[in-house]
């Protein structure tokens, strides 16, 4: 009666693989405290489990009687979120030895969070739905407060579980109405199913809750308070983990749920309406706040809300954003992972960067050329300058939304990308164009090391946002192809 | 004797308003975090109630995730609130506001 | 109709029996040597006359947190022995154990973290 285990196992074979890995590694730290080979093999796990998505990009199939979904969208969505978990690994463990605390924890809770975040992705049920996003909140959590010591560490890990948690009663409260509304768990039973119960009126008011989940987790405004906090109190590479991958996961199980429960205009709850609103108000707010900070974590925070605002933007253009929308992520997922790890490397205060303001970085650039370079090219993929892959990213949203009829969401979304210019180059102004004198004395002092690993990881960034730039259909044809072929249309109608 | 659904879905949705007036009003870390176990568990109770109207046991399964899940996040939350503690002497989330901006 | 409670009855009454002569056997048996803690009222360890807003260590919080992460994985192994029959008799039998031991497992490991992380250390 077993027999379906073995080629279900197989189907989700990366996500079995790394939380196999996490558990093990827990195994390996409590025998050997915090043993040097605890990074090799995160780091190699996540490459094997990236081998075998990619090989599997081409077929779809689901897993468990329909509650996982792999291959296609499911690999490529795993591919990204696997891609931001290695980076973060390889620049978290020069950063976390520097400020003492390369825990053999570390890398068990990264890699069980990348299984939550795979799950949440995957997810073809309401309850994988939740399992998968509360086993990467929880992790993600603890990761926040790594540094126990530390009040900005305990007060963001605080406020990110309190809100956290919140969002997570709307949204379990949203999958209760929403079950209660269809009597299934199942995804892609539940149109079929309201139609033939009718209770419209608990299925809105569950989409609703999902959808205020949803957006706390993607942090869009008005639910996106506790992202500066915690981005800024949380270490640097651990921030740029969770901005990334915890996001592209997020965004890709709100893809999932409304390209599957959708359409449900007949409901009377006009989501695309509700998407669209959010999505002007998210970027409009995430670039203006950007403007005021002075610290470059918590800019770096603000700059995420705005963007979690664009790709919000192809999400509401429908189908048709859908494909834009995963070239926006994985684009997003590169130039963050590499904007943070400049940032990590670039700690003077050990402080989780919480000092770390434009001016503490006057002159870096002359002094650490690469770590300049790099940056100008994260900045400018940022602001969505032609020809890095930020600029086909938001070229695929937007035309997405004109060509849904939402001509004013693109414009507004436009028109904040240029404000959103402002505040990415004010950072390479302080890299270049100021010298090392104006910066503080303990600034001046400390050396900067770049370690291998490190530049090895920020030049990958640079190159892949070169490549994607050059190259970019062949990202959304490959991401488009997930929405149109028939067994793609059957999951995703 | 049969309790029509509407009682439980009555209760479960006065005990969420009820978890949700508790975290936006109360101040002390630990109560907020009380309220959002309310909330949970009020979820929990709409699932249970949907699970046995439609003799379906699916809803019943995802309420012990959420049993579990809410255990873990207490061993998380605690343990937060008690490493802040340990540096600031207070849970109340009002005197909790190093950052700025 | 109320024969039917027999067993419940008898069930109540062995109980009862059982704990009250187990209770009066230690009083006659047991060596008596009160001290001022031992003749205490039980609180788990705590003081009990006192006011009731007094610290404690924070122990007891890391010992309750462990507890509650292993105590509520029962109710994934409760349902899975209700059924455990149902398995047997449709040819799972050895399957379901296998599925079940990996969960065990999984808890065991956490269980043998927190002995090597010192957790469950008192001192």
């Amino acid at each position: 009666m077993y027999d379906f285990l073995l080629p279900d196992m197989g189907a989700t074979a990366p996500i079995l693989l790394v939380a196999l890995i996490g558990v093990v590694l827990v195994v390996v730290d409590s025998f050997s405290n915090d043993s040097a080979s605890i990074p090799w093999l995160s780091g190699a796990v996540l490459v094997a489990a990236i081998t075998i998505e990619l090989a599997r990009v081409g077929v779809t199939d689901s897993a468990f009687m329909g509650h996982v979904m792999s291959g296609g969208f499911a690999s490529f969505v795993n591919v990204v979120i696997l891609l931001g978990a290695l980076g973060s690994v390889i620049l978290s463990v020069p950063y976390l030895s520097r400020t003492g605390h390369n825990f053999g924890e570390v890398h068990a809770l990264i890699l069980i969070a990348t299984a939550g975040m795979m799950v949440l992705a995957n997810a073809g049920s309401l309850i994988t739905l939740f399992v998968g996003l509360e086993t990467m909140s929880i992790c993600l959590y603890v990761l926040t407060g790594l540094v126990r010591d530390n009040e900005r560490a305990n007060e963001s890990a605080l406020k990110y579980f309190l809100l956290g948690a919140f969002s997570t009663g709307f949204f379990l409260y949203g999958i209760a109405l929403l079950y209660g509304a269809t009597g299934t768990m199942m995804l892609s039973d539940m149109p079929a199913a309201l139609v033939e119960t009718g209770r419209t009126g608990f299925f809105a008011g569950g989409v609703a809750l999902l959808l205020i989940g949803f957006f706390f987790k993607v942090s869009a405004v008005p639910f996106h308070m506790w992202t500066p906090d915690v981005y800024q109190g949380a270490p640097t590479t651990l921030a740029g983990f969770m901005s990334t991958a915890s996001k592209t996961a997020a965004f890709a199980a709100l893809i999932l749920v409304l390209g599957r429960i959708l359409p449900l205009d007949d409901v009377g709850l006009d989501t695309r309406h509700v998407l669209a609103i959010v999505a002007a108000i998210t970027m409009v707010v995430g670039n203006v706040l950007a403007l005021a900070q002075r610290n470059i974590k918590r800019m770096l925070a603000y700059s995420s809300i705005a963007h979690a605002g664009y790709i919000l933007t192809g999400l509401a253009a429908g189908a048709l954003g859908y494909a834009g929308a995963l070239y926006y992520l994985l684009a997003y997922t590169v130039m963050n992972i590499g904007a943070f790890g400049v940032m990590s490397v670039l700690e003077w205060d050990g402080k989780q960067g919480a000092e770390q303001t434009i001016d503490s970085l006057a002159g870096i650039g002359s002094r650490k050329p690469l770590l300049g370079v790099a940056m100008g090219v994260f900045m400018f993929a940022l602001s969505g300058f032609p020809p890095l892959a930020g600029f086909f990213g938001k070229y695929f949203v937007f035309a997405a939304a004109v060509d849904a009829g939402l001509t004013w969401l693109a414009l507004i979304g436009v028109l904040a990308s240029v404000v959103s210019a402002y505040y990415y180059l004010r950072v390479l102004v302080a890299f270049w164009m100021k010298k090392p004198e104006d910066a503080h004395v303990s600034v001046q002092s400390a050396a900067f090391d770049v370690p291998l690993f490190s530049k090895v990881v920020l030049v990958a960034c640079v190159a892949a946002l070169i490549a994607l730039g050059i190259v970019p259909g062949f990202i959304t044809e490959a991401a488009g192809a997930f929405f149109v072929t028939p067994e793609a249309t059957a999951l995703l109608p | 004797m049969e309790l029509a659904l509407n009682w439980y879905l009555s209760l479960s949705a006065v005990l969420f308003v009820i978890g949700v007036l508790g975290v936006l009003l109360r101040r002390n870390a630990i109560v907020i975090f009380l309220s959002i176990e309310l909330m949970l568990n009020a979820a929990n109770l709409a699932l249970v109630a949907f699970s046995q109207t439609f003799g379906d046991v699916n809803g019943q399964v995802l309420v012990f995730f959420v049993m579990s899940v809410a255990a873990a996040e207490v061993a998380v939350g605690l343990a937060i609130i008690i490493a802040l503690f340990r540096n600031k002497e207070t849970v109340n989330v009002n005197e909790i506001n190093l950052f700025r901006g | 109709m109320l024969t039917d409670f027999v067993p419940l009855f008898l069930m109540i009454a062995m109980a009862l029996g059982l704990a009250m002569s187990l209770l009066k056997l230690a009083e006659w048996l047991g060596p008596k040597r009160p001290r001022a803690i031992k003749a205490s009222a039980y609180e788990s360890g705590m003081d009990p006359v006192g006011t009731a807003r007094d610290r404690y260590s924070v122990k007891f919080y890391l010992v309750g947190m462990i507890f509650i992460v292993f105590d509520v994985e029962i109710v994934f192994m409760y349902p899975w022995a209700v059924s455990f029959r149902h398995f047997l008799a449709n040819g799972g039998g050895l399957g379901s154990l296998a599925v079940i031991s990996v969960f065990v497992v999984i808890l065991l490991v956490g269980l043998l973290y927190d002995i090597k992380k010192g957790g469950l250390d008192w001192d």
